[in-house]
């Protein structure tokens, strides 16, 4: 399975068994708790609602500035009570990428759980000291001449990237954008394409 | 604590792998991992910096031949088990059950289900930010220089940012201290910043042209420093 998916030891499926039969019978986890993850997962989430809001700012710069500077207010468009998104902006002169070095902080609220690489000990050692090099890896380019921002998300804020609209999606309305924008776009490791890369 | 967990600039890990169309859980236990940490962390057995801390605490060697909801597993069991939730011998023995009983479920060992519910399952971690309880020591724009700490507790002051100057790019008013939170010496709330450094501060020559890295730092992690980085 590679360096992401060591096999795992059947030692721990009984051990996170074990836990889990301990903590139902003193009534820490909900009988439910588990059909209630999996469903939520399986219908949730992936990055819908920071896709969404990103599509908004393309098109609405209200939104956008009040994305950027009250994001709470901004994501109760949504639906979404949540007061410790920091949304940094991608320019011409600006690129930002989200990593946490410390563990695996990440806004699940908005962007869903992270993938796997996301957790893994190469992101997290390498993106605070070699971005170019990590982000070449994704396929991105970044020239000496536009700045790098890391953001190592040490504390309970949490980093969204705002990317960059792709020239030529002008006349798109903000539904026909929302397609275009990827998970890896909101955490900095790519750019927004006009049709999916091949 | 300098752990393994603290993996900024570190060396010697390879190309970042990637998986397409990687599914949410890869297997069904790790779901449950994640029921459970919602769950014990939503229903207040322990907070999100002890739990951090037992995470920090595993054996290094086999927190890199780890995966993430593996690595949960041991610290939510750490953590649990000094806090007295369940003992060490009887998850021991459970361990054993399952594995002598690899198809049975979970609730075939339970001894006696408890007649409320739990009710502690949330999907948010409970918010940081606390009022202020005196005014923020920098400004933005101030120059400051990060403590060379080595505490041997919980800490968020990564490694690769001790000692180093930078300049304050915004404050996030006042937050939980994890550097007390995950020891049981209460919140200590501490005002937090955004602290922007130039990466030739952080690694000298070596470091890629025309960047930054902003780091989130409480007020007790910095002092006033003399010259921009």
């Amino acid at each position: 399975m590679g360096k992401n998916h060591p096999n795992v030891d059947k030692y721990v499926v009984s051990r996170v068994r074990a836990l889990e039969s301990l903590l139902l019978e003193k009534g820490v986890l909900p009988p439910d708790a588990v059909d209630r993850v999996i469903r939520r997962y399986a219908t949730d989430t992936g990055p819908m609602i920071g896709v969404r809001a990103v599509a908004r700012a393309w098109v609405n710069p209200e939104y956008k500035a009040r994305l950027l500077a009250d994001p709470r207010a901004a994501l109760a468009d949504f639906g979404l009570d949540f007061d410790m998104l920091r949304v940094v902006e991608n320019t011409p002169a600006v690129h930002n990428v989200v990593v946490c070095t410390l563990c695996s902080c990440y806004p699940w609220a908005v962007m869903g759980l992270p993938p796997t690489w996301y957790k893994m000990p190469a992101y997290r050692s390498r993106t605070v000291v070699e971005p170019r090099a990590v982000l070449a890896e994704f396929g991105l380019e970044i020239p000496e001449s536009r700045e790098i921002r890391v953001w190592d998300s040490s504390a309970e804020l949490r980093y969204m990237v705002l990317p960059e609209r792709p020239s030529g999606s002008e006349r798109m309305s903000e539904a026909e954008l929302v397609p275009l924008i990827t998970r890896d776009a909101l955490i900095g490791v790519a750019d927004v394409q006009l049709s999916p890369r091949g | 604590m300098d752990g393994v967990h603290d993996l900024g600039g570190m060396h010697g890990f390879g190309p970042v792998e990637r998986e397409a169309n990687e599914p949410t859980f890869h297997e069904a236990w790790e779901a449950t991992m994640y029921a459970i940490m919602r769950a014990s962390l939503g229903g207040g057995l322990y907070n999100l910096d002890e739990f951090r801390h037992g995470v920090e605490r595993m054996d290094p060697a086999h927190y890199l031949r780890s995966g993430y909801y593996e690595h949960w597993l041991d610290g939510v069991a750490r953590v649990l088990v000094e806090k007295g939730v369940i003992g060490q011998d009887e998850l021991d023995a459970r361990t054993e059950f399952f594995s002598a009983r690899p198809d049975a479920p979970a609730a075939a060992a339970v001894q006696a289900m408890p007649a409320t519910p739990a009710e502690g399952l949330k999907w948010l971690a409970p918010p940081s930010e606390r009022p202020a309880t005196r005014p923020p020591r920098f400004d933005v724009g101030d120059a400051v220089i990060t403590r060379n700490i080595h505490p041997t507790g919980h800490t968020r002051l990564p490694r690769y940012a001790r000692g180093k100057r930078g300049v304050i790019h915004r404050r996030h008013g006042s937050h939980v201290f994890p550097d007390s939170n995950a020891h049981g010496q209460g919140e200590q709330p501490q005002a937090l910043y955004s602290v922007r450094f130039d990466a030739r501060e952080l690694w000298g020559p070596s470091a890629e042209p025309n960047q930054h890295v902003f780091i989130d730092l409480w007020e007790p992690y910095l002092e006033p420093g003399a010259s921009r980085g």
